[in-house]
């Protein structure tokens, strides 16, 4: 059985499907996310499947509940890399994913991760980035 | 023409691979590609779910319009009510009941044939645009 690596990064997980799925191996791809949110606490899980050459009604739904289930567990979850072909055939088929976060590529993603981060730490947020006063996005 | 035995997940990986590789060689564009692999990947789990086991008849169609054409054929319960089962929503495995309707919507062509205990064949076809 191919395994899909979940990697750690700090409180966010990083998974990259890298081989196409069967229904069973999503499913157990989502058990095993949830599981890694648990144990290591994780606040953000990057889902990147540019790799998969389709997304049907059974991969959809398993991204959108995984993101309702990681919600739960107050983690949020954001799709990286969703082809324009993926895009057109998933609302074509009446799969929109309605409620999932996604992102175009992993650095906007981890924009989103690091904003959202910001604001929930109150405190000042020190980035290492000097124009960042001036082009911060104040929403 | 391939056929494919439906028999078990793997089937899935299978149908999808053949269908896909099949599409690209007649000449179709990504977005066609991807619409034709997903068909075939929602029919194919239509069979696993409803009937458990049938098999999938690849055409290549190269005639007076060039296209690909897929019937997916098994020998389970069959559909009670066409209607219903192409209706968006409706479902009775638990699934999204986008499978029937989706894949009308992402086909050029859409037929079914079923009876209640005669199985069922639903036959699809993408014509290349040229």
């Amino acid at each position: 059985m191919a395994k899909i690596p979940i990697l750690k990064l700090g409180s966010t997980l990083l998974v990259s499907i890298q081989t196409e799925l069967h229904d069973r191996l999503a499913s157990e791809l989502q058990e095993e996310i949830l599981a890694s949110i648990e144990k290591n606490k994780s606040k953000a899980v990057i889902i990147d499947i540019t790799a998969l050459e389709i997304v049907d009604s059974f991969i959809g739904r398993m991204l959108t509940n995984t993101a309702e289930m990681a919600a739960l567990m107050d983690a949020e979850v954001i799709l990286v890399g969703i082809s324009p072909a993926v895009a057109i055939t998933l609302v074509e088929l009446g799969m929109e994913l309605k409620g999932v976060k996604t992102a175009l590529d992993l650095e906007s993603a981890l924009e989103i991760i690091n904003d959202n981060l910001s604001e929930e730490n109150d405190a000042d947020f020190f980035s290492s980035d000097p124009k960042s006063d001036d082009e911060r996005d104040e929403n | 023409m391939q056929k494919i035995e439906i028999t078990d997940q793997d089937s899935l990986l299978k149908v999808r691979q053949i269908v896909h590789s099949l599409a690209r060689e007649i000449g179709f564009g990504l977005v066609d590609q991807t619409r034709i692999t997903t068909v075939a990947s929602e029919l194919t789990r239509n069979i696993l779910l409803y009937a458990k086991k049938g098999h999938v008849e690849i055409y290549n169609i190269n005639g007076s319009r060039i296209g690909l054409k897929m019937i997916f054929i098994d020998e389970g319960p069959g559909i009670d009510n066409i209607e219903l089962a192409m209706k968006d929503g409706y479902t009775t495995s638990g699934g999204m009941g986008k499978g029937l309707p989706g894949s009308k919507r992402l086909m050029d062509e859409f037929y079914i044939e079923s009876a209640p205990g005669k199985g069922a064949k639903v036959t699809v076809i993408k014509w290349l645009k040229g």
